[in-house]
Order: C-alpha cells, then sequence, then structure tokens
C-alpha cells in the first residue's frame, strides 16, 4: 500500500496472543499477595528457624518464576536469540565502539593533493597596441584610422582636417606623426616589458627600444644612456637587464604574482616548441611543474600551475587508516557509523519511554475507570491516531530549517514531538487489557484491602500488563528508529554536524555517490537494517515467550 | 445497522474536527518569521507578486488576523466550501495540483496492493500450517526484515542493482527521455517499465505486515474446537484448512484490507519522492517542504479522511462479515 498505510498497518499489529497471560500472572499475582499475608502472619506468630513443610507445600517442589519461564522460553527459540546477539553487538557497536576508536566523531582528515591552479595566460600578439608620446593623443577612433590607412597602403592620412603621416619604422612597427613631423605615438606588435617588478618604461625608452629591435640593430640609446639588445629581445644598459622584447605577452592570473624574465623566457621557448608540460626551477631552487593548455578559439595558452594543497579527505576508499573510508566531509566513516548508532538508539529508547510513560498512564486511567473517563481518553486516543503524523512531522522539520534550529535541541524536538505522536498505541493496548484484568478477583481484594486507587492502578494493574508492554516497547524502538532514520534521510530529523544511520545514507541522493562510493551508505543501511530487524526478532521472541499457549 | 453507521460517522466527523484543529493549531504556531520568510522567498520569485501583497494574501487566507479559534472557523468554512485556495508552491489551484497527482498514486496504490495481497496471504497460510518448520522461519523472518527494511535504503539498493549495474530501468521519473517520441503502447510501456522499482519497493516493504496477520489468525483459527471437530470426523487436510480454516482466517482479512482500501489514494511520500514519481506523496512533499501552507493543509485534511474513512469501512465490514459480530 504506502508509507502512510504501512505505518499504521504497523501500529495495527495483530493483537498479541497472551490472552491467557494476564490470568496466569494474574494467579501468581493473587497468589504473591497471600503469601504476604500468610509471611506476615507468620512473622507475628514469631516463626522459628527451621520450618516444617506440609506435603502440599509448592516449596518443595522447584517451581521455575515466571520469570524463569519465560526466559527459558525465549532462550529455546533460536531466532530471538539471534536477534538478542545483534542488538548487544548494536550496543557495544555504538556505545564501546565510540569510546575504543582512535578518532572524535567530527574529526576531519586531510589529505595531500596536487591541483591544477591557472597561474599564467600567454597570448602571441596579433594585434598592433599602440604607445603615445608625452602629451600627445592618440585616441580610439585615431587608432582605427590608423590601421585602415595601414591597410591600404597610404602613408599619409586626414581625419578631422589634420594631416596625419604614417611611416614604416620597420616589421610591424609604424610611426604616427602630424604633418610638422611631431611624433604622436607608435603602432606596434612587439611588445617591450620592463624585467625589474615595478618599473615603468617611458615612451622614449619603448620607442627606441622597438625602432632598433624591429631594424635588427644591437644598439640604441635613450634619456642619454645606451642599452644592447641580444637577439632572444633582452635589452641591458650594459651590466644589469633592463627589459626584453617579445611578441608574446605573458601575464599572471594573480595580481600578486610577478613573473620573471626568465621564467617568461623558457616558457615561450616551451609554447614554441608546441610542448605542454614545462618545469621550471626558479632562483631559490624550487622546482615547479606547469601543464600548459591552448585554446584555439582565443588563441591563448593557459599555464596551470600544479600545487600540492592539503584538502579535505572526502570519499576516500577503505583504508587501514578508515576501515570505510570517509565521507563528504572528510570524517571517518566507521566512528560516524557509531556516533551515529549512539543517536538512533538513544532516540529509539528515549522516544519509546516518552511514548510507553504517556500510554501507561492514560491507559491505565481509562482503562480502570471507565465509563466517560474511558470515554473522553479514548477519543483523544482516535483523535491523535487520526493525526498523519509523517507528513507533521515533515512540516515541522521544514519549519525549523527555516529558523536554523541549533541541531541539538532540534534532535530534543524531535523526540519529544514522536513521543507525543506514539502514545496513544500504548493507551489502547494497555487500556484493553486492564478493562478485563480490573474485574478479576484479585483486585476485589485490593479493593478489600483499602488501597488507594493510584496504588491499584500502578502497583497491581499496570504490573500486570508488563509481558505485553515489553513486547510493544521492543517492537517500537524498531519502527521509531527506522522513522527517525527516513527523517534524517529526508534532512529533517537529526542534522550535522551529529552523525545519524539516517542523515550518513542521505548522501545517497548525490547519485555519483549511489553509483560509486558504495562504502558511504551501504553499511549504515545493513546497520539500520538489522537493528530494527533485532527489535523485532527480539519483540517476537518475547510475545511468543510470554503465551503459555505455546507448545515450544 | 444503519444507527450504528450514523453513529460512526458523525464520530468521525467530531473526530476530524478536532484533528484538523489541532493541525491549525500547530501551523499556526509556527513563527510569523517563518510566513514572513515564505512570503519574502514568493515575492523574489520572477514575476510574483510583491512583498506586502503576499503578506495581505497569507493573512487574509488563514485568518492570521483573527484568533486561533476564528481563523479555524474561517478555514474550515473554506473548505467545507470546497474553497481550497492557491497552492503557493505550484501557483495553480490545490484542487487541479490534486488532480493531477492522484490518479498515478492511486495507480501504484492499486498495483501494489493486488501484488500484497496475491503473495502475502498464500504464504501467512503456508507458514501457519507449517507452523515450526524451515519454510515458516524462512516466511516469518523475510516478513519481518520487510517490515524492518528503511524505505529509502532497500530503494536505493534496487537503483544500485537495476538501474546502474544492469540498465534496465531510469533512475528518476515517470517517464524517458524519449516519450513524446512514442507511440501510444510505447509511452504504457515507458510509464509501466518507469512503475516498476517504486512499486517493487513498496510491495517488499508493505508485504510483511499481512503476511504475519494472515499467519497469526490462520493459527489463531488453527487451534480453535471446530478445526479439531473437522479433523476429528475424518476431513481431508486439504479440506480443513482451505474450506474451513481459510474461510474463517478471511474475516480479519476482509476488514483489514477494506480498511486500507482509502489508503490506495494517499500516496506513498517516501517512495514516490526516492523515485520522482510525480504522484501525490511527491507534490505534498515538495509542499510541505516548500512552506505551501494551503496545499499541506489540504493534504493533511485529506489522509484524515482517509484514515477516518478506512477505520469505518473495517468496523462496517467487521460487522457485515462476522455473523457472530451483532450491534447494539
Amino acid at each position: 500500500m504506502s508509507d502512510n498505510m504501512n505505518q499504521v498497518n504497523r501500529d495495527d499489529r495483530p493483537p498479541l496472543r497472551t490472552q491467557n497471560v494476564p490470568g496466569t500472572v494474574a494467579r501468581q499475582h493473587a497468589k504473591k499477595i497471600t503469601e504476604e499475608a500468610v509471611k506476615n502472619s507468620a512473622a507475628s506468630s514469631g516463626g522459628n528457624g527451621e520450618e516444617q513443610y506440609s506435603l502440599n507445600d509448592d516449596r518443595r517442589v522447584k517451581v521455575l518464576s515466571p520469570g524463569a519461564m519465560v526466559a527459558k522460553r525465549f532462550f529455546r527459540n533460536r531466532i530471538a536469540v539471534v536477534g538478542l546477539a545483534i542488538l548487544a553487538f548494536m550496543f557495544l557497536f555504538s556505545f564501546l565502539g565510540g569510546v575504543i576508536t582512535p578518532y572524535q566523531e567530527n574529526q576531519q582528515f586531510y589529505r595531500e593533493d596536487v591541483q591544477h591552479k591557472d597561474y599564467a595566460g600567454v597570448v602571441k600578439n596579433e594585434d598592433f597596441r599602440y604607445i603615445v608620446a608625452d602629451g600627445q593623443e592618440l585616441g580610439n577612433v585615431l587608432q582605427a584610422q590608423v590601421i585602415l590607412a595601414m591597410q591600404r597602403g597610404q602613408d599619409s592620412f586626414t581625419y578631422k582636417d589634420t594631416d596625419y603621416l604614417l611611416t614604416e619604422e620597420g616589421p610591424d612597427l609604424y610611426r604616427v606623426s602630424l604633418s610638422d613631423g611631431t611624433t604622436l605615438g607608435f603602432a606596434y606588435k612587439d611588445i617591450v616589458s620592463s624585467s625589474v617588478e615595478g618599473a615603468k618604461l617611458s615612451f622614449e625608452f619603448q620607442s627606441e627600444a622597438l625602432l632598433a629591435y624591429t631594424n635588427g640593430l644591437t644598439a640604441f640609446s635613450a634619456e642619454g644612456k645606451d642599452y644592447t639588445i641580444d637577439d632572444t629581445g633582452v635589452v641591458s644598459d650594459g651590466s644589469n637587464e633592463v627589459a626584453f622584447i617579445s611578441r608574446y605577452v605573458v601575464q599572471p592570473v594573480m595580481a600578486d604574482v610577478f613573473l620573471t624574465r626568465a621564467f617568461q623566457e623558457e616558457l615561450i621557448v616551451c609554447l614554441q616548441e608546441g610542448k605542454d608540460v614545462f618545469t621550471y626551477t626558479d632562483e631559490s631552487g624550487v622546482e615547479a611543474e606547469y601543464t600548459i593548455t591552448y585554446r584555439a578559439d582565443l588563441k591563448t595558452w593557459t599555464v596551470l600551475q600544479e600545487t600540492a594543497t592539503r584538502v579535505y579527505d572526502t570519499y576516500s576508499y577503505p583504508s587501514k587508516a578508515h576501515w570505510l573510508g570517509t565521507d563528504r566531509n572528510g570524517m571517518d566513516m566507521l566512528t560516524r557509523l557509531m556516533y551515529g548508532g549512539r543517536v538512533s538508539l538513544i532516540i529509539g529508547f528515549i522516544v519509546e519511554i516518552i511514548s510507553t510513560v504517556l500510554g501507561i498512564i492514560l491507559g491505565g486511567i481509562a482503562g480502570y475507570f471507565g465509563k466517560w473517563v474511558d470515554n473522553l481518553i479514548m477519543r483523544i486516543v482516535d483523535i491523535f491516531y487520526c493525526i498523519p503524523s509523517m507528513p507533521l512531522i515533515i512540516i515541522l522539520g521544514a519549519a525549523m530549517d527555516a529558523m536554523s534550529v541549533d541541531p541539538q535541541l532540534r534532535m530534543l524536538y524531535l523526540m519529544l514531538i514522536l513521543g507525543f505522536l506514539g502514545w496513544p498505541g500504548m493507551a489502547r493496548l494497555i487500556r484493553g487489557q486492564i478493562l478485563s484484568l480490573r474485574e478479576q478477583e484479585f483486585m476485589t481484594a485490593t479493593e478489600a484491602l483499602g488501597i488507594s486507587v493510584s496504588r491499584r492502578i500502578f502497583k497491581h494493574l499496570v504490573p500486570n500488563v508488563i509481558p505485553q508492554i515489553i513486547v510493544s516497547v521492543s517492537m517500537g524502538i524498531g519502527g521509531t528508529i527506522l522513522t527517525e532514520a527516513t527523517l534524517s534521510f529526508l534532512g529533517l530529523g537529526v542534522k550535522f554536524p551529529f552523525a545519524s544511520w539516517g542523515n550518513i545514507i542521505n548522501d545517497v541522493n548525490n547519485t555519483f555517490v549511489l553509483t560509486t562510493y558504495w562504502f558511504i551508505w551501504i553499511p549504515a543501511g545493513l546497520l539500520l537494517l538489522l537493528t530494527v530487524l533485532a527489535f523485532n526478532l527480539v519483540g517476537d521472541g518475547l510475545r511468543d515467550a510470554f503465551d503459555p499457549k505455546m507448545k515450544r | 445497522m444503519r444507527k450504528f453507521i450514523i453513529k460512526r460517522i458523525l464520530l468521525s466527523i467530531i473526530i476530524f474536527f478536532f484533528v484538523m484543529l489541532i493541525i491549525y493549531t500547530l501551523m499556526r504556531c509556527l513563527p510569523t518569521s517563518y510566513i514572513e520568510n515564505v512570503a519574502r522567498a514568493k515575492s523574489q520569485q520572477p514575476g510574483s507578486k510583491s512583498y506586502e501583497e503576499w503578506m495581505a494574501q497569507l493573512t487574509a487566507m488563514y485568518n492570521m488576523d483573527k484568533g486561533i479559534l476564528m481563523g479555524f472557523f474561517g478555514w474550515l468554512g473554506d473548505f467545507m466550501r470546497g474553497n481550497f485556495g492557491d497552492s503557493w508552491y505550484y501557483t495553480i489551484p490545490v484542487v487541479e495540483e490534486f488532480h493531477n497527482t492522484i490518479w498515478i498514486s492511486f495507480i501504484m496504490g492499486l498495483i501494489t496492493m493486488f501484488f500484497e495481497v496475491v503473495i502475502a496471504i498464500p504464504l501467512g497460510i503456508i507458514a501457519a500450517t507449517k507452523q515450526y518448520s524451515k519454510a515458516d522461519y524462512t516466511i516469518s523472518v523475510v516478513a519481518l526484515a520487510g517490515i524492518s527494511l528503511p524505505t529509502f535504503f532497500f530503494a536505493s539498493l534496487l537503483k544500485l542493482l537495476f538501474s546502474v549495474k544492469l540498465g534496465w530501468f531510469d533512475l528518476f521519473g515517470l517517464v524517458g527521455r524519449n516519450y513524446e517520441q512514442l507511440s501510444a503502447v510505447g509511452k504504457f510501456l515507458d510509464k509501466a517499465n518507469h512503475l516498476f522499482l517504486p512499486c517493487l519497493t513498496l510491495v517488499v516493504i508493505s508485504i510483511g505486515s499481512l503476511m504475519r496477520y494472515t499467519r497469526t489468525n490462520m493459527l489463531e483459527v488453527l487451534n480453535s474446537d471446530y478445526i479439531r471437530t473437522a479433523r476429528a470426523k475424518g476431513l481431508s487436510e486439504h479440506k480443513v484448512i482451505y474450506h474451513h480454516a481459510f474461510r474463517n482466517t478471511m474475516i480479519p482479512l476482509v476488514t483489514i484490507i477494506g480498511g486500507s482500501l482509502p489508503g490506495l489514494f494517499s500516496g506513498a511520500l517516501i517512495t514516490e519522492t526516492l523515485f520522482s514519481i510525480p504522484g501525490i506523496g511527491y507534490a505534498s512533499y515538495h509542499a510541505m517542504v516548500g512552506g505551501d501552507i494551503p496545499f499541506s493543509m489540504f493534504y493533511l485534511a485529506f489522509i484524515a479522511i482517509l484514515t477516518l474513512a478506512g477505520n469505518l469501512i473495517s468496523d462496517i465490514l467487521y460487522a457485515v462479515v462476522d455473523p457472530r459480530v451483532r450491534i447494539a
């Protein structure tokens, strides 16, 4: 049918086949009362040491107590014992495991990772660039006119009633000047860059260097100094390298990086050779490897630097250090599972305690008093039964998300909500049993003895229902763990940084995790399945063990 | 009989009233900042109304300006008149979204229920007739495992096995990528293909409770005096079980199955969400998480009505099917 109906079905579990139990237990109970009375009278008459048993005295025969009988029957049921063993393992795993494991619940692990970072971009300059003489202007429109004139092969052009001269000074180097001979600037393709970090090159220096370089000269002078140019384009003032000239523009991606001349030179050599890996050792002797990729559409080369970084060790495969690998946050999976089990089990128990206590009180009162009290409480039970709990919890969870409730507080709210929605089933069960129990003789006896009403309900009636309560609680814990896991899986229950088996499996929503990283979600799912199954098996075993009709 | 039914229906109406009162109160107790957040988020969507207009609509629609009790009566009046309002999340009338999604959920429910009944009841009977045999233990453990299986884990396993490793089914959705190009038969097969895994999930997780229920009731019947009588007069074991015992086992089974009929419409919230099947469960999940109060209220009321109808049907069926039950 559906999840919701499934929930309902679970609550509408077949009535416990233990109708006879109250009878037997009640008889035992009645016997206890009489025994007490006998003991009291014996004490008053001052009974002396050795007692003579009469022939029909129960004490002559070895009689198993009801508890021992139940235990015997329970341990004869192999499946139930398996369930008990699984539960014992789960408790050890969750509560002791967290202590033994060397890691913390939220401890994140790192790994060294080689990352490719954009380091530099290289462009081969195919466009004319312009340098403008000091105090002159060479605007965009004029630049366009210059290009036009170049393409037409003209050596002069007119723009806005002014005549300009265009002189080819060398390959891809043009001088733009006014008709009176004043140089406005140069159009060039080879680029002069400073070798000294932060230094700015003057117009005169740039223009002289370009003139010399494009015409194949090895020396020039500018601003009263002499410079030499070698055939790779390095400009030096005799002793120091000042600048260099190249067709390639190498630009660092990050503004704070200065690319040295040597680096650029070697890089360009590599580019021209068509290599895609480039190794460079800088002045301090650190060797770094770079990957070069060429993008044809932009005519640019991208240089990626391979740097070792510390990153979170996410989704690492099972290894000696991490037996079940690590999760998406780089936390040890096995440790998370242990702590998750703790959360799941604690929530299961607390929720079941809340709903059982409420159920015992209300069911006990309803069953004992009957009439309008019973009617009123049972109608309340009907109302709570009818509330669609799963949708309601989802809405509350989403609201808590919107209000960003603290994860720890959220866990508390979750337990309270689940507990308050879970009591009607227990109340119905207890009320039904007590309705039949209160008609029995031992209740008349308690009335005759003048025991108070609350003692009569909670000391004499409720203990007779304990078998049913235990069975129901055992199965209820399984159900609660399942509900909590479903909510956490949907991201509406227990939240990070707390682990829960449900929110560990939540990662499976990422299809890549589903297909690739089995160790993230399968162990958690198996633990969850085994735990819930074990609670159900034990509950089933107890139900049979408490049933006196059972043949074995 | 008629008196009984009328009494039960009246009682159901009263219960419904209080259930919705509780739900409405809870909704109203959500801090107003939550409503404001919803309104703000809504107003930032492209082409949406302004924040003030959303707030005005929100407060008016939920009678937020009035007290809780008056607001509830306002909501109930609208609900009774069939005025369910517009869904905020889907931006169409609630009824329309309901109409768009309910049928696929119903079909899924029907398929699931059919297989559940066909598989669970025979297995339950086998387990009961061969009590304490290997078959009984196997069936009992499998039934319990089905009950204990977390839906989401089982669905993920199925996806990994059938969708990823074998590639037989798509991971998500109701229709394939080339659905529009298919012929009528192809469209049908495509949908059937996409419904296979969700229905399998639902059958496996829901089969256990019915199986155990059948087994328990069959055992009860097999221990009764009239079965001993039947055996004593020398009937064949086959006749004893399938003629005398099974008929009596049918009484509780019919009531529980009849009672779960309305549940066919309730949709499978988790399973539909996991497989992205656009049914009522999936739609309401997104509405609820998205803070869509009109749709959520409608869905909650709908589920409450379905639950009440289920209880009513099983009570009536119990009286109808079992001649021993006499209603005062």
